[in-house]
């Protein structure tokens, strides 16, 4: 199977990645996203979401949790990293195996 | 702890037996597969901690320098000129298994073919550069969001498995060796009962 990569954000930062060929959808708030994942999630297989992004939409985005595709990554935006790629892994982490590995890092 | 609600005979226990017998089974290889899906899940969680540092990093200074040079460019002139089609990243899609667990695997088959979608004078050399950076940066981002929804999935599963561990320790198996003490307590009483009054019917026909 072939999959389709796409790109989720604000205006600025998906330009770059729509340059360099992945489908991009602007959505400058958490209820545009919304609504473009949930139409897009069953065409691609990865699709990136800038963080800011990400965070407001964690709930919905559980729902993912539970089939291997579509994979959705939050990924910083231009405005550098917020720390909530690490806090999701460390949440995980948590959730597995009821310690948190990375404490000391 | 509640016992059962079943008829104190031989039948019962016996049923209860196999019962037990395969709770006993069924407990201890949930608690193996529970104990390996929590090593698989240490390496990739340690993995993905490492790889999302690194692509983080990289991925805001390609996005920062592709803002600097973006904004040396009239708006529209830059929106008009990213927003040519290029020839997408195709990646190919597959199921793998972890543990019993499905998960993605995902590889980029075909790049793009280099050069650049757009051939506008008006963008600046460093705006290229910046489409470069984020064309090569493409495969470890996908490695990530591969191995960050594995690590979803596996986590998801360690918590559904330890559920079914736990039932089977602390409910199941103390359930099934009560009632099955019971029964027991039961049929021996019963015995008793059956030999007293044995001793006494022949008590009374002797007399």
């Amino acid at each position: 199977m072939t999959g389709k990569t796409a790109f989720v954000g604000d205006g600025d930062s998906i330009m770059v990645f729509k340059a360099a060929g992945v489908a991009a959808f602007a959505a400058n708030d958490a209820k545009k996203a919304r609504e473009i994942l949930r139409s897009i999630a069953s065409e691609y297989s990865v699709i990136f979401l800038t963080e800011e992004l990400a965070r407001e939409l964690n709930d919905f985005l559980k729902r993912f949790d539970e089939e291997p595709y579509p994979v959705i990554l939050s990924v910083p935006s231009k405005s550098g990293s917020t720390g909530y790629g690490q806090e999701c892994i460390r949440r995980a982490t948590e959730r597995a195996l009821g310690v948190d590995l990375f404490k000391n890092d | 702890m509640a016992r059962l609600n079943v008829n104190p005979t031989r039948m019962e226990l016996k049923k209860l037996k196999a019962r037990l017998s395969t709770a006993v089974r069924g407990h201890k290889l949930l608690k193996d597969k529970s104990d390996e899906m929590v090593r698989r899940f240490t390496e990739i969680v340690r993995k993905n901690y490492k790889l999302r540092a690194e692509t983080e990093r990289e991925l805001s200074e390609t996005l920062r320098a592709f803002s600097v040079a973006r904004s040396l460019v009239p708006v529209n002139e830059a929106e008009a000129a990213f927003s040519m089609p290029s020839a997408p990243v195709s990646a190919e899609c597959g199921v793998a298994s972890v543990m019993g667990v499905a998960v993605p695997e995902v590889s980029v088959t075909a790049g793009r073919g280099g050069g650049l979608p757009y051939a506008f004078p008006e963008i600046t050399s460093e705006a290229d550069a910046a489409v470069e950076q984020a064309g090569k940066l493409l495969p470890a981002m996908i490695e990530l969001a591969v191995t960050e929804k594995t690590m979803r999935l596996l986590a998801a599963e360690i918590e559904r498995n330890k559920r079914r561990v736990n039932a089977l320790e602390y409910v199941m198996i103390p359930q099934l060796e009560e009632t099955i003490a019971y029964i027991k307590d039961k049929l021996d009483e019963n015995e008793r009962a059956a030999v007293v009054r044995l001793m006494k019917v022949k008590g009374k026909a002797a007399e």
